[in-house]
């Protein structure tokens, strides 16, 4: 049960990538505009041929240029959330959704439209909609099919930030309800790190790095396409309790962390984004510092890089917290691994869309 | 006023407009959405009639039906009467003449539809039939409303080749363009004012419908 791909091409773009994606899970394409992962999202659509590929979903081909298989879209069972949406302006959000069924119900296109938080928007046509609930119903048209495989195009792309953060915790939460490989294409890796259970950072047509969240987003080598300073951890944490000077109090395995104002109830579960470059390393336990966080840990594994640059992987109450810091600090301090480490985060440095919500069951394995 | 000329006209207009809704719908269509070799060639002949003089064209289409060319003697052969001095000659070519009319506009409605709401439909399970019916008609529409309303006001006002064709045979040929013509020659000025003024009282009409249909259209997709 698993959607698998495998396409080569050399024009219009250069193309070389496999991969596969189980079901219920979601993978992230990765990459600069123009690297190739919407063209391999397309090639799974079938709105595109690459010279040679495969596309099989549970087993079947839905593409196979040595077989001479080859599915138009409307034959392959998928769900699509474009860019832009694709909305058809002449029809309203239920019927949208309903044009996506194979037996228009129009009790089952309102149940779907509830799911994605459209209660009461049925009959508005796109243009009566924001941004935000348009890309909520292009998800509900989406799912509407009932598809094998879920393709997402930069989705959140086209909406402003705090409509981006509270679509981010509805995916989570939806993710409950999608038992189908998910494949989401985008160029923001908070994005990506956020929603995703694995991650491929695409770069002119190839996969230079696929494997878990975790662990391609420790890998500064690989996220060098990307822009070196987009290595980071997600940390799990519970919210203990909101200040009154505006900071929440975060209670993780490591101790407390203070973050600004972040939604949500005492006691529940969120997971911070801590990236690498903002961590600052510390023998000694500092005083007298205006960085609000200070979690107390052991140095794991120094990797360097090219660069002047060396990653610390710090272990901090059962979790890892990475340190982009220099070599040369590293050579300073005298690190090495067994070290005990104090791991120090400003509060402002985590940015507000870099703290989602928790995921339900099987993804808090991460 | 002749009625018969005003009715002939209806017919002639009403039958090339039948006819012409589907090729309109998929010759449009398909030069919207398609790329193809000699695509600028096929394009420039659909636009000829729009250029040619309507008495070279419609002496062309009459050496071409007449009973010595090949279409002359088949039409002659399959349906036991001659082409050219008939309502039947005139349909054929009307239909012909109105082709840069019935395709250019609704062409144009179907490469407005954006490319991602046909792979959108594509991707919703939809057919390209479908497609069509539920999706890219609905939005080009009003190109293909343009393009009726445009054959069929061009049709009650062609002169030129409706003579060289059919001449002015009274119930058979003789549309009330060629009856205006026929009032003038005859000092009859009276009749042709009236029929004159038919004329613009229809023209008058199919544009308000044509501007009506196309903002009741925009109104519902705002």
């Amino acid at each position: 049960m698993a959607l698998e791909v495998m396409a080569q091409a050399a024009a219009p773009i250069p193309l070389d990538a496999v991969f596969r994606v189980a079901s219920g899970e979601l993978l992230a394409l990765v990459g600069h505009s123009g690297s190739g992962k919407t063209t391999l999202l397309r090639t799974i659509a079938g709105l595109w041929r690459p010279e040679v590929a495969r596309v099989s979903v549970d087993g079947q081909a839905w593409l196979d240029t040595a077989a001479g298989v080859n599915l138009p879209p409307h034959r392959r069972r998928l769900g699509v959330v474009f860019q832009s949406y694709a909305l058809f302006p002449h029809m309203t959000a239920a019927q949208n959704v309903m044009a996506a069924m194979d037996a228009p119900d129009p009790a089952e296109a309102g149940r779907i439209l509830d799911l994605v938080n459209l209660h009461g928007l049925a009959a508005r046509r796109p243009a009566q909609l924001s941004g935000g609930q348009q890309q909520r119903v292009a998800l509900a048209r989406a799912l509407a099919r009932r598809p094998r495989a879920l393709l997402l195009d930069e989705p959140f792309s086209a909406v402003d930030r705090g409509t981006r953060e509270r679509l981010y915790s509805e995916v989570i939460a939806l993710r409950a309800h999608l038992n189908m490989p998910v494949v989401l294409v985008t160029h923001d890796v908070n994005e990506a790190q956020l929603l995703a259970d694995r991650m491929a950072v695409i770069e002119k047509g190839r996969i230079l790095r696929e494997g878990t969240t975790a662990e391609v987003m420790s890998d500064a080598q690989a996220l060098r396409a990307m822009g070196i300073r987009e290595v980071a951890v997600m940390l799990p944490a519970t919210i203990a309790g909101h200040d009154a000077d505006g900071l929440t109090r975060l209670e993780t395995a490591a101790g407390p962390l203070y973050l600004p104002a972040v939604a949500g109830r005492p006691g529940a579960g969120v997971r911070v984004r801590i990236m690498a470059h903002e961590v600052i390393l510390s023998r000694a336990r500092p005083e007298g510092l205006s960085a609000q966080n200070i979690l107390a840990g052991t140095v794991m594994r120094i990797v360097p890089g090219k660069g002047p640059a060396v990653t610390v992987h710090v272990a901090v109450g059962g979790h890892e917290i990475l340190a982009r810091i220099t070599r040369r600090a590293v050579e300073q301090m005298a690190l090495a691994p067994g070290d005990p480490v104090h791991a120090i985060l400003k509060t402002m440095s985590v940015a507000r869309d870099h703290v989602a919500q928790a995921p339900a069951g099987q993804w808090q394995a991460e | 006023m002749d009625w018969t000329a005003l009715f002939l006209s209806l017919r002639l207009a009403g039958w090339t407009v039948v006819i012409l809704l589907p090729v309109s719908v998929l010759a449009g269509r398909y030069l919207a959405y398609r790329q193809f070799r000699g695509k600028g060639v096929v394009e420039a002949l659909v636009m000829l009639p729009l250029v040619l003089p309507p008495t070279v064209f419609g002496f062309y289409l009459l050496v071409a039906f007449g009973r010595g060319s090949p279409i002359g003697q088949w039409w002659q052969e399959v349906f036991g009467s001659q082409l050219v001095f008939s309502f039947q000659g005139l349909v054929v070519a009307s239909i012909i003449f109105n082709l840069p009319f019935a395709i250019q506009p609704a062409q144009r409605g179907f490469e407005a539809v954006a490319t991602e709401l046909r792979e959108a439909a594509a991707c919703c399970g939809l057919s390209p039939w479908r497609s069509l019916w539920k999706v890219e008609l609905p939005l080009a529409w009003p190109g293909v409303v343009t393009a009726m309303v445009l054959t069929f006001a061009h049709t009650l006002g062609e002169f030129g080749i409706v003579l060289m064709v059919g001449g002015s045979i009274p119930g058979e040929t003789r549309t009330i363009a060629i009856a205006i013509y026929d009032r003038v020659q005859a000092f009859d000025d009276r009749s042709a004012a009236v029929m004159s003024l038919v004329l613009v009282g229809i023209s008058l009409f199919t544009i308000a419908l044509t501007f009506w249909l196309s903002s009741r259209l925009g109104r519902r997709l705002s």
